[in-house]
């Protein structure tokens, strides 16, 4: 792998401009006829970035090919930061609106229905995502000791991914969205961020398919499933029929409670496989590498693995507890959510017990602390969510801050912190540096940032429990409380 | 070069790898899987299984499995709101055979009466009037004594049974016409007349040619509705308009359009949707908020 070779790829490079220059024309296309504001804009941004990405290879055209693939990878890390820090400023904007509704500034693009999907988005897609694309890509390559195949194309799927990313941004703050939680973008977004993903895919598989190793390492079956998934859930929720195909609008080919039913399998299981599965991924390289252990138990890697994706994919109705959904879809979600505890478990046990042998590490390096102290949120709040999809729970859980308080556990305690372990170890390593800058600063960002995450759940508890609590209190007559006008509120009249 | 090859016991924990090593140093511990967690995935499966005779659970053909327990959650929500209802059934029974200005009287039915209205209010009301009854533009605050159709506990029954211009001839109807709309008074002649109307209350920042031009124009033209002195009349839901108290604003621009379209708000009627008691109860609280007459 180590062999410098400089090649000039002519079919590649006359591949990838000719494919810049159909978008670039069909962004100009838009950007000229789309017969609404956002489709005029999109437009414009697919052909400026068409334009610069022609620009680029035709001034690039040859190829310095040496060892692994590693520049879009470092552009990915770049933008997993850049993205999370955009990420969690608009969740703490948002949640001071909650606190202070001046703060929506009476104008339509800064208002939280707005603002909320932007934060969702940022730290799940932006942020996670351009996580698993930076160390899906860097782990493939080592654990298969192949280069990626492809002279663009992984660069299209890194640049094409931060595209896909503006795109939704500036769709969700002019007030298009197909109004599906997590899946908001417009159809047009969603057929750009298709064509992207099946990149993602054949390069993936191509690195597979070239490696020198022979065995697939588990972490990549993780990766795998995560894409493939994903692709899956992507196509079928997000079915709709544009009302034209110049206009951002689109209508739902679901409708009632069949549309509900759909968007909480792909809901549900964007959290398995893009924020589960594909973090495991991640957890599966990092972890061991990290503090030079073997895994664990291969045995338990492959049994967690099968019955994690088996039944991870049924669990989806018990966000829709109590409500027009059929019980028999209520129950097999419910049982389907209590059958996978211990299928998640399996990777919390994996994680943790590869530092057997090395716990000494917990003290002596942060970047192992917050790598472990991730799989242990993990484990919190996959234990969490088994027992919020039990019927009984989730009649006093669902609807309450309870709901954003396990979600954050897992987002910010196993997503964000095994996240943060995994950059810590790449960035060292993508720029052949030493070490970071400084340890005592990883020391802050763990402290700061468990500290913060512990007082969020419990308070998001407390807050939860008491809500639900508050919506079943019935007076001592039998009449709903949260129906009564609170006491003492003072009157006003309309006068001037 | 065999797989068999690589494989050497860990030190540490005495186990044997797998003999896969990637990326140099990769590898993984040979271990079964932990019998406790191997156990509780077990127990986890046969509470499901178990679930599953119960509940209704695996659609078929023609339906689903109903599981032993013949549950169905709208069958389970029916009984509770049965429970409910006869728990409440008395007290429900001696409001609708009491006369509403009779249920002041009664220390124990008053106190149902307030609670239950007060519940009615919030789930149906509260969206216009708002969560504390003060109303907002265009929807009158009820905490007042400033009554359109009447502040009796019997008048406030029937303005809820059956709401202000929503079709019905049941309604409280009556149209105020729409003096600029359709050219009835010239625009002018209108800015006179609300700079009278707006002189009626007191307010300070009238002109006072104007008003003193619009007073012929209101007696000729308001009068009949709103009364001489401009106090209103109850009975045609003619609002008072010497008290300062306006439903869609009190500004020259906000009285203008008044003139101009007549306004015209609506309620829905509710005692298509709500039973009898409700209605009541409903009555009963509002006329309790402070200025019940």
């Amino acid at each position: 792998m180590s062999a410098t070779a400089a090649v000039k790829p002519a079919l590649s490079n006359a591949l990838a401009m000719g494919s810049a220059a159909v978008f670039a024309a069909l962004g100009v296309f838009l950007a000229v006829n789309g017969v609404d504001p956002v489709m005029n804009l999109h437009g414009a941004l697919l052909a400026l970035a068409s334009v610069l990405a022609l620009i680029y290879i035709f001034t690039h055209q040859t190829e310095e090919r040496s060892g692994y693939l590693d520049g879009p990878i470092r552009v990915a890390t770049l933008a997993a930061v850049f993205w999370g820090v955009i990420g969690f400023a608009a969740g703490d904007f948002i949640a001071w609106q909650l606190a202070f509704p001046a703060l929506n500034f009476d104008l339509p693009w800064t208002t939280f229905g707005r603002l909320r999907p932007l934060h969702t988005s940022a730290v799940i897609f932006a942020f996670g995502g351009n996580v698993l694309l930076a160390t899906s890509f860097y782990v493939v390559q080592r654990t298969s000791r192949a280069r990626m195949p492809g002279r663009w194309s992984p660069w299209f799927v890194i640049w094409g991914y931060q595209l896909f990313i503006v795109l939704a941004a500036t769709s969700y703050v002019l007030g298009a969205t197909q109004g599906k939680e997590y899946a908001e973008p417009e159809w047009h977004v969603d057929i750009f961020l298709t064509i992207v993903w099946v990149t993602y895919l054949l390069v993936f598989l191509g690195t597979l398919w070239k490696r020198e190793e022979p065995h697939i390492y588990v972490a990549n079956w993780f990766y795998l499933a995560f894409i493939v998934t994903v692709a899956m859930l992507h196509l079928v929720n997000g079915l709709s029929v544009p009302v034209s195909f110049l206009g951002s609008q689109s209508y739902p080919v679901m409708a009632g409670v069949q549309a509900a039913m759909t968007q909480w399998w792909y809901g549900h299981n964007a959290v398995g496989f893009f924020l589960t599965a594909g973090f495991l991924g991640i957890m599966y390289y990092f972890v061991p590498k990290r503090v030079e252990r073997p895994v664990y138990s291969y045995r338990l890697s492959i049994v967690h693995f099968w019955s994690l994706i088996f039944l991870y994919i049924w669990a989806g109705p018990h966000h829709l507890h109590y409500t027009a959904l059929p019980d028999w879809a209520q129950t097999l979600g419910m049982t389907f959510s209590i059958m996978l505890w211990m299928p998640s478990w399996g990777g919390m046990i994996n994680g943790l017990m590869t530092l057997s042998g090395a716990w000494d590490r917990l003290r002596t390096d942060p970047v192992v602390r917050l790598l472990v102290v991730s799989v242990a949120f993990y484990g919190m709040s996959t234990f969490e969510g088994p027992l919020m999809s039990i019927k009984a729970v989730n009649s006093l859980s669902h609807y309450t801050d309870w709901t954003i308080g396990h979600v954050h556990s897992g987002a910010l305690g196993w997503v964000g912190m095994v996240s943060f372990g995994a950059i810590y170890c790449l960035v060292p390593w993508l720029w052949k540096r030493e070490g970071l800058y400084s340890i005592k600063l990883v020391e802050w960002h763990f402290w700061l940032s468990t500290i913060g995450i512990v007082l969020y759940i419990t308070s998001m508890w407390v807050a939860g429990i008491t809500q639900g609590l508050m919506w079943r209190a019935y007076d001592n007559l039998g009449f709903l409380k949260s129906f009564a006008p609170s006491a003492g509120f003072c009157s006003s009249s309309v006068a001037s | 070069m065999t797989m068999a090859g690589h494989k050497h016991i860990d030190e540490v924990t005495g186990v044997e790898t797998t003999g896969h090593v990637w990326d140099g140093d990769l590898c993984e511990l040979n271990k079964p899987l932990p019998k406790w967690w191997l156990y509780v995935f077990y127990a986890c499966c046969v509470w499901a299984f178990g679930y599953w005779m119960v509940y209704p659970a695996w659609p078929t053909l023609t339906g689903y499995t109903q599981g032993y327990l013949g549950y169905s959650q709208r069958a389970a929500v029916t009984a509770e709101v049965n429970a409910a209802k006869a728990a409440q059934d008395t007290y429900r029974q001696a409001i609708a055979n009491t006369p509403i200005t009779e249920v002041k009287g009664k220390e124990d039915l008053m106190q149902f009466a307030m609670a239950g209205g007060a519940a009615a209010f919030g789930d149906n009301c509260s969206g216009c009037h708002g969560r504390g009854a003060q109303g907002a533009l265009g929807y009158p605050n009820l905490n007042d004594d400033d009554w359109i159709w009447g502040g009796s506990v019997e008048q406030i029954e029937y303005t809820i049974a059956h709401g202000i211009r929503n079709g019905a001839d049941e309604a409280r109807n009556s149209a105020m016409p729409r003096f600029g709309l359709d050219g009835i008074l010239e625009p002018a002649v209108i800015s006179d007349v609300a700079n009278y109307v707006r002189s009626l209350s007191g307010s300070e920042q009238v002109d006072a040619d104007a008003a003193g031009r619009g007073k012929a124009t209101f007696a000729e033209q308001c009068a009949a509705c709103h009364a001489e002195d401009g106090k209103g009349n109850q009975e045609m839901g003619a609002p008072n308009l010497s008290d300062a108290i306006w439903l869609y604003g009190g500004s020259q621009e906000a009285v203008t359009q008044s003139i101009v379209t007549g306004r015209g708000g609506a309620m829905p009627a509710w005692a298509p949707r709500l039973d009898p008691v409700t209605v009541k109860m409903l009555a009963v609280y509002v006329h309790s908020l402070g200025g019940g007459k």
